[in-house]
C-alpha cells in the first residue's frame, strides 16, 4: 500500500511520457477490442442472417452453393424446382410452413425476389426478428413491390414510385420489362441481411411479366446468358398468348389460382418439430420426382463461414500485432525510466525499503498503466463505436453492438491485463535486482 | 583513540570484529577492521579517500551488504544473523541515512521526502505524533522552515542536504549514518551543516558517524577513524 501511493506520484511526475505510454497502449486496446467486435458482430450477423427456417430446398446443388443462391442472392441456381413439387413438399404434415422463393430478375443491380404472403409471416433473420415495414404495407396486387430498406434508401424511392424490372442479374441489364412497371407499396424495416437488397414482388407479379414478355413475340432478341428465370420456359411459347389472358382475367378478379408458376428457384422449410428436419432432409435428398438438395441454414452457414472467416482470423491476428507492439512500447519506457530512477531506488532502500519494496513499485507502475491503458482504450471503443455505427451500418448492413463489454471480451481484456503485469515484471526483476547491487550507492 | 564521551550507554552503537569484506573473491579485502567500537550517543569522524572502502563500510553498517567475515553489530544486534529483509526493517527503524548529495525524491514535497521513513518504520512512526509538523518542527530547527513548501528540485544543494538530514533525523533514530554530505558545499556551509547536525542529534540522542575525504572537519567531532585503502 505504501508503494501504490509512491507509484502513483512517480508516475504523475513523469506525465507525459507515461501518457505517451497510455496512449499507445490504449489505442492498441481499442483497435483489439474493436476488430473483435467486428468479427463477433460480422460472424453473428452472417450466422443469423437467415433463422428460424429448419431447410432450404432446391434443385441438386452443394450446401453452400444453394444457400448462396437461395440467401444471399449471389449467382445463380443452376436449375429450377417444379411447382407440384413444391407443394407436395409443403402439404407434408410436419411442415408448418414454405416460402417459395423465385430468383431471376434484378432492378438496378438489386436482385428482385418474387416470393408470398409467407414470406412476411415466417422469414427470420438474426435471433428470430421477423421482418417489419417501415413504411407501406406488404405486395397484394400482382404488380405491387415491397423494398428492401437498401434499395429504397440507395436509390431513393417513395411508396408508390414505379420502378421496373430487367431480366437477369447484371448490374446493367439492357434488356428491361418496360411494359409491365411496379409500383412501390412498402418498404421494409433495415435488417443487415441482403433482405435489405431485394426487391420483393409476388410470384405472379414475376409469371406476369415473363408472360407479358414472351408474348411480345420478340423472344430471340435477348440474351439468356445471365438469367434462369423459373417461368422463362422456353418450352412454353405457344401458351404465352393464353397465359396472358389469364393475367388479364386475373388483374380483372376472376381467377386468383391461374397465375400459378411452373417452377421456382428454391423454397424455405419451417417444421412444427425441429427434430423432423433431419428425416425430411433425408426423404428430400433422395427423392425420386426430381433432384432435389435440402440443407440446413445454420449448417451451411457455418460452412461458408470457414471460408469467410479466414479475412477474420488475419484481423485478428494484425490487432494482435499492433497490442503486441504498444506492449513491447511499454515495456521500453517503463525500463527507459528505470536508468532516471536509479537514484530514487537507492534513496527509498536508504529509508528502510526492502528490493521487494522496490519491485512492487514497478509492478503496480506497469499494472497502473495497464489498467489507465485499459479503461481508456475501452472508452475510446465506445467512442469509436458511437461514430463508425451509422457508417458501417450504411457501407455494410452491420449492425455494430453498443451493447456491454461481452464475456470474451472481458477475457482478452483479462488477458491484456495480464500480459501488461508479465511485461512489467520483465523491468521490475532488473530494477530489483540492481537495487541489491547497487545498494545504497547513488548512482546517477 | 576511544576517549569516554558524555553520553556513555551499556549498549555500544556500533561494534566491528575482525571484519573483512571483499567484492570478488580473488582480489585481497577491500575493507579489514579488526576492532572498532562506536559508543552510543559518540560523534564519530571516518576518514577516507574515495577507494578507500568507505562505500563498503557505510554499506555494511547500514545493512545493506552483509560481512563475509567478522561481525558487524548495531545497537547490540549482529548483522551476520540476520537475513537481507530483516537487516532492510532494522534499517527502517534505527537508521537515518544522508547521501552525498541527490537526497531527495523529485516527485515528493519537501515535507514528503521529509516524512519518508516514516512510511517504512512503524517503530520510527510511533514515536512522531503529527509527521507534517514535526518534519516542519525539523526543517525548522536546520533554517528550512521557509523552505517547506518549495519544490525540492527548486532548492540549492545546500537546502536539500537539510532536508536530507531532517529526514536522516525524523522519527528519532539510533544511529546517523552521513556519506560525505558536505562535499557538495563549500566550506563555511560546511562547518554550519556539521553543527546543525550535531544539535539535532543530541537531541534525538543519536549516534552520528560522519563519512567524509575533508580532514579539516574531523577536530570538530568527539573520536576520528582514518581508513587507508582499505586497511585502516
Amino acid at each position: 500500500m505504501m508503494t501504490l501511493g509512491l507509484s502513483w506520484k512517480s508516475i504523475r511526475h513523469r506525465g507525459f511520457t507515461v501518457a505517451l505510454t497510455v496512449i499507445s497502449l490504449s489505442l492498441g486496446v481499442a483497435l483489439l477490442l474493436g476488430v473483435e467486435r467486428m468479427r463477433s458482430e460480422a460472424r453473428e450477423g452472417f450466422t443469423n442472417t437467415i433463422s428460424g427456417t429448419d431447410l432450404i430446398v432446391g434443385a441438386r446443388t452443394g450446401d453452400v452453393s444453394l444457400l448462396l443462391s437461395s440467401v444471399f442472392r449471389i449467382g445463380n441456381a443452376t436449375q429450377n424446382i417444379s411447382w407440384e413439387t413444391y407443394e407436395k413438399i409443403s402439404k407434408n404434415p410436419q411442415v408448418a410452413w414454405t416460402i417459395p422463393l423465385s430468383l431471376g430478375d434484378s432492378h438496378k443491380g438489386y436482385r428482385v425476389l418474387g416470393t408470398s404472403a409467407e414470406y412476411f409471416d415466417h422469414y427470420r433473420y438474426g435471433r428470430k426478428q421477423a421482418l417489419e415495414m417501415a413504411e407501406g404495407v406488404r405486395f397484394a396486387d400482382t404488380y405491387d413491390a415491397v423494398l428492401g430498406a437498401e434499395v429504397a434508401r440507395k436509390l431513393g424511392y417513395q411508396i408508390s414510385d414505379e420502378i421496373v424490372l430487367a431480366h437477369g442479374s447484371g448490374d446493367v441489364s439492357f434488356v428491361e420489362h418496360t411494359d409491365k412497371p411496379f409500383r412501390v407499396v412498402g418498404v421494409l424495416k433495415a435488417t443487415g441481411t441482403p433482405v435489405d437488397r431485394a426487391v420483393h414482388v409476388s410470384l405472379e407479379g414475376i409469371e406476369a411479366v415473363h408472360v407479358g414478355w414472351d408474348g411480345s413475340g420478340d423472344h430471340d432478341g435477348h440474351d439468356h446468358s445471365n438469367c434462369n428465370h423459373p417461368a422463362h420456359d422456353h418450352g412454353d411459347h405457344e401458351t404465352g398468348m393464353d397465359r396472358l389472358a389469364a393475367i388479364e382475367s386475373t388483374l380483372a378478379g376472376e381467377d386468383p389460382n391461374s397465375l400459378e408458376p411452373e417452377t421456382i428457384t428454391a423454397f424455405l422449410v419451417g417444421m412444427h418439430s425441429r427434430v423432423d428436419a433431419v428425416f425430411l432432409q433425408r426423404s428430400i435428398n433422395t427423392y425420386k420426382g426430381e433432384a432435389l438438395s435440402a440443407v440446413m441454414p445454420g449448417v451451411a452457414l457455418q460452412e461458408l463461414w470457414q471460408v469467410v472467416g479466414v479475412v477474420e482470423t488475419t484481423l485478428l491476428v494484425i490487432s494482435l500485432f499492433v497490442l503486441g507492439v504498444s506492449l513491447a512500447g511499454m515495456l521500453s519506457s517503463l525500463l527507459a525510466s528505470l536508468n532516471e530512477r536509479r537514484r530514487e531506488m537507492a534513496i527509498l532502500r536508504s529509508v528502510g525499503a526492502r528490493p521487494v519494496h522496490i519491485l512492487s513499485l514497478i509492478v503496480v507502475e506497469s499494472i497502473l498503466l495497464t489498467t489507465a491503458s485499459i479503461a481508456a482504450g475501452i472508452a475510446l471503443l465506445y467512442g469509436m463505436l458511437l461514430v463508425a455505427r451509422p457508417v458501417v451500418l450504411e457501407k455494410t448492413g452491420l449492425q455494430l453492438g453498443f451493447g456491454m463489454l461481452s464475456s470474451w471480451e472481458l477475457i482478452l481484456i483479462g488477458l491484456v491485463m495480464l500480459v501488461g503485469l508479465l511485461v512489467g515484471l520483465v523491468p521490475a526483476w532488473l530494477c530489483y535486482r540492481r537495487s541489491l547491487s547497487d545498494g545504497l550507492t547513488v548512482r546517477v | 583513540m576511544n576517549e569516554p564521551s558524555s553520553n556513555v550507554d551499556a549498549v555500544p552503537a556500533i561494534v566491528l570484529d575482525s571484519l573483512r569484506y571483499a567484492w570478488s573473491d580473488v582480489m585481497s579485502p577491500d575493507l579489514v577492521i579488526n576492532d572498532l567500537q562506536v559508543r552510543s550517543g559518540d560523534r564519530w569522524f571516518i576518514e577516507g579517500a574515495s577507494g578507500s572502502g568507505k562505500s563498503t563500510l557505510l554499506g555494511l553498517l547500514s545493512g545493506v551488504l552483509a560481512p563475509q567475515k567478522g561481525g558487524v553489530t548495531v545497537l547490540g544486534k549482529r548483522f551476520d544473523d540476520m537475513g537481507g529483509a530483516e537487516r532492510d526493517r532494522f534499517r527502517a527503524d534505527h537508521i537515518g541515512y544522508i547521501f552525498q548529495m541527490f537526497n531527495l525524491i523529485p516527485y515528493l514535497s519537501v515535507i514528503e521526502n521529509v516524512t519518508l521513513p516514516l512510511r517504512f518504520s512503524k517503530r520510527r512512526r510511533k514515536r512522531v505524533s503529527d509527521p507534517d509538523k514535526e518534519a516542519r518542527r525539523l526543517l525548522e530547527h536546520l533554517g528550512m522552515g521557509k523552505l517547506a513548501e518549495r519544490k525540492v528540485t527548486k532548492l540549492s544543494v545546500g537546502q536539500q542536504q537539510r532536508v536530507a538530514a531532517a529526514r536522516a533525523l525524523i522519527g528519532s533514530p539510533e544511529l546517523i549514518l552521513a556519506d560525505e554530505p558536505t562535499s557538495a558545499l563549500d566550506e563555511g556551509h560546511s562547518e554550519g551543516f556539521v553543527k546543525l547536525l550535531f544539535d539535532e542529534c543530541k537531541t534525538a540522542g543519536s549516534t552520528l558517524v560522519f563519512v567524509s575525504h575533508d580532514s579539516r572537519l574531523a577536530g570538530l567531532f568527539d573520536q576520528s577513524f582514518r581508513l587507508e585503502g582499505g586497511h585502516p
